[in-house]
């Protein structure tokens, strides 16, 4: 039987390319959701692996908040010609200038919470039925009780307490007129289990993921990138580091690492010591203890 | 060759790489400390960062306990942290340098039997908690039930709360003895005791002083070390048929590829299969891969198979052995579990999904439901309340190909969807005709 022993990362791909051949099969118009984040080029590489020799059959959606880190953008448009693959951007921009949201003010506005709404817009208008996310239940609480498959009413809304029950293999995707489904086929890997398969496929990911200079500030103990159009308080003073990302959103609020990593060997390692999780240098999850409860059922990613 | 990649790493990260991963589920009552293993564990095996402990610290402090409430880490939405109680499903992750850990943490009063079969229907083995203070209750029965019933391949039993009973031997042993009784009557193939204290860590990451009498391994020690690989189906050839390739481009003109997770036996070259449901015969010509072809495919493992001839198969069809093929029939009997807040409605019409099948159904006889406490019948003939389990008669408008759930667990399961609602209400275990 050893012969046949596999490890956990295989037995995680395989259950990845399982869930989502089957968003392809029972869905119309799926779509993969897209950041440049390293969890969501690993759902991408694993949509290629599930596919192949064909093209993804589904395109990739970028809600892009304008306040990026320009190396993500980069990445994220060479790749999508690379693999020849469609990339659909909407712009949180569009939807403040439509007069949908009012984006926030002071020195720690972020527009993360506006995503949603250009979302759950880009879902409606192009009329796509479920939505692939690189969210992981290890990342926080709230995700922890959220299925493979997770059914969004027509207001696009999530409601803890009544999921639909998700047995062995067998994925429910039926649904009304008007509603979506969000589909999570990396929920249960790990921080540390993305970074494992990064290195054991030898997958492309930002520079901004390794060790570089950058000038930064330090807000609430964390380290936030400058860029132009970050407010900064008289008490806020920019510097040069040798830092990394940890993970990679809205460059509001990506907190940074001070980190000499620059291999993905390293990487590993540095994961594998840390102490801290991920999120907890996002400074959107600190707001409050229930705080991403609270944007899940609002229908953010 | 490729396939070598599964059973070895040469990266300088090994034993972060060469894992293997072992799903479980908890069960346990409302005050058997569920919570406070799963936090121990996490805890012990050092899976908890320091953020994380800083917010539960804050949370015990605030909510008046003395000490941290190691329960914290796992009671994940806001209703349950007022309420006191898990409500849902929840998945909880960590590793050792051994094993990678996917917990189901199940919910345990008896309005939650759905979650439990839930948790249970992924799980390789069941940790059942019993407080040593109550020994074997009708709960710690109906967890042993469903163990069984969804054929868990090991129960792993903790006595906790040793330490109210002065982690007496004697005590521990009356209460293996209760339930090996329980067991006996049930079909659990494997079946561990650990004396243990949650709160205190007792033999759940280290051995205790306060047992020399348990000679036993702790629990980590036999979640990292019982053998999962046999628990699988090696023996009979089994690929539903998920999705169909056809790239369609000047490279791969005349490709066609069956997709699909393996769900039992080992696919080769060469070998020779059937297409069920309609039996036409045809042989593997390769297991192609975006990193190269594969010598074979074998559970748990999604692949693409390329035939030799050219036929016609859809999503919903299933390969198989040639020599060793699947039933295929309309009319089948299962035990199902009820998971609707609405009853059953007896000869009403349902969708039912089954591998990568889905098609309509009847439920022509309902023969009987369980009590799960007193495992004996309970009703005959009447019709499925929420959390109710027994056995049925269904037929299909188109047929299945199947197997007994006790052969195997994906090709021998379905869940069955209410029209209108879309609601998952039932999840079936399908049985040997005869049986």
């Amino acid at each position: 039987m050893d012969k046949y022993a596999i490890k956990h990362l295989r037995e995680l791909e395989a259950e990845s390319i399982f869930v989502i051949r089957e968003v392809a099969a029972q869905f119309d118009r799926p779509v993969m959701l897209f950041s440049g984040g390293k969890d969501s080029i690993v759902m991408f590489h694993l949509a290629r692996k599930a596919f192949w020799p064909a093209k993804v059959p589904f395109p990739l959606m970028h809600i892009d908040t304008g306040h990026n880190f320009d190396e993500t953008i980069a990445f994220r448009d060479d790749l999508a010609k690379k693999t020849g693959t469609q990339i659909v951007v909407k712009y949180v921009q569009d939807t403040i200038d439509a007069g949908k949201v009012v984006e926030e003010t002071g020195f720690d506005a972020s527009r993360n919470m506006l995503q949603t709404t250009t979302l759950l817009d880009a879902v409606e208008q192009e009329q796509y039925d479920a939505a692939m996310g690189g969210g992981r239940r290890d990342e926080e609480k709230a995700r922890a009780k959220e299925r493979f498959f997770s059914h969004r009413d027509d207001f696009g809304q999530w409601d803890p307490k009544n999921q639909r029950p998700e047995l062995w293999n067998l994925f429910n995707g039926r649904k009304n007129m008007g509603e979506h489904f969000r589909i999570f086929p990396i929920s249960n890997w790990t921080e540390m289990d993305v970074w494992q398969y990064i290195l054991l496929e030898n997958i492309e990911i930002p520079s901004i993921y390794f060790t570089h200079t950058r000038k930064v500030f330090k807000r609430n103990g964390v380290w936030l990138a400058w860029a132009p159009f970050m407010n900064l308080r008289d008490s806020e003073e920019v510097v040069e580091c040798q830092v990394r990302c940890r993970t990679i959103g809205d460059i509001t609020n990506t907190g940074l690492t001070e980190s000499k990593a620059s291999s993905l060997e390293d990487i590993v390692q540095e994961v594998a010591a840390t102490r801290t999780t991920e999120r907890g240098a996002r400074a959107d999850d600190k707001r409050s203890e229930a705080a991403m409860e609270d944007r899940k059922k609002e229908g953010y990613f | 060759m490729r396939d070598e990649n599964y059973h070895t790493q040469t990266h300088s990260t090994e034993g972060y790489l060469d894992m293997e991963l072992l799903r479980f589920t908890t069960a346990g009552s409302v005050d058997d400390g569920k919570s406070t293993l799963i936090g121990r564990l996490l805890y012990d095996s050092k899976s908890i960062f320091e953020d994380q402990l800083d917010s539960i610290e804050q949370a015990s402090v605030r909510m008046g306990a003395e000490g941290t409430n190691l329960a914290l880490l796992t009671d994940g939405l806001r209703a349950e942290r007022e309420q006191g109680i898990t409500i849902d499903v929840a998945y909880r992750y960590f590793a050792t340098p051994k094993r990678k850990f996917i917990i189901a943490d199940t919910p345990g009063h008896i309005q939650y039997t759905r979650n439990m079969v839930t948790g249970a229907s992924t799980a390789n083995a069941a940790i059942v908690l019993i407080d040593a203070r109550n020994g074997v209750l009708e709960q710690t029965k109906r967890h042993a039930f469903i163990a069984s019933l969804l054929q868990i391949p090991h129960v792993l039993l903790c006595v906790n709360k040793m330490d109210l009973i002065d982690f007496s031997q004697e005590k521990y042993e009356e209460i293996k003895k209760d339930f090996n009784d329980v067991a006996n009557k049930l079909n659990i193939p494997d079946i561990h005791f650990i004396p243990i204290s949650a709160k205190d860590g007792d033999n759940v990451v280290n051995k205790s002083e306060n047992t020399p009498w348990y000679e036993g391994p702790t629990l980590l020690h036999l979640l990292e070390t019982i053998t999962i690989t046999s628990d699988r189906n090696y023996n009979d050839k089994r690929l539903p048929v998920q999705y169909v390739i056809r790239p369609q481009n000047d490279k791969y003109h005349d490709f066609r590829g069956y997709a699909g997770r393996v769900a039992g036996g080992v696919f080769k070259k060469g070998d020779k299969v059937a297409i069920m449901p309609s039996g036409i015969e045809s042989t593997i010509k390769s297991i192609p891969t975006l990193n190269g072809e594969l010598d074979s495919a074998f559970p748990p493992l999604s692949v693409v198979l390329e035939l030799e001839d050219d036929i016609d198969i859809s999503r919903g069809d299933m390969i198989v052995d040639a020599a060793n093929k699947s039933y295929s029939t309309t009319e089948m009997d299962l035990m199902l579990t009820w998971m609707s807040e609405r009853p059953m409605n007896p000869g009403g019409k349902y969708i039912l999904k089954h591998t990568s099948n889905e098609v309509k159904c009847k439920i022509s006889n309902i023969h009987y439901s369980l009590d799960i406490n007193k495992l004996e019948i309970k009703d005959k003939g009447k019709a499925f309340q929420l959390n109710d389990i027994g056995r049925v008669s269904i037929k299909t408008t188109k047929p299945l190909n199947w197997d007994p759930y006790v052969k195997n667990r994906i090709t021998g399961s379905l869940i069955l969807i209410e029209e209108g609602t879309n609601n998952t209400v039932g999840a079936g275990m399908l049985i040997e005709p005869g049986k």
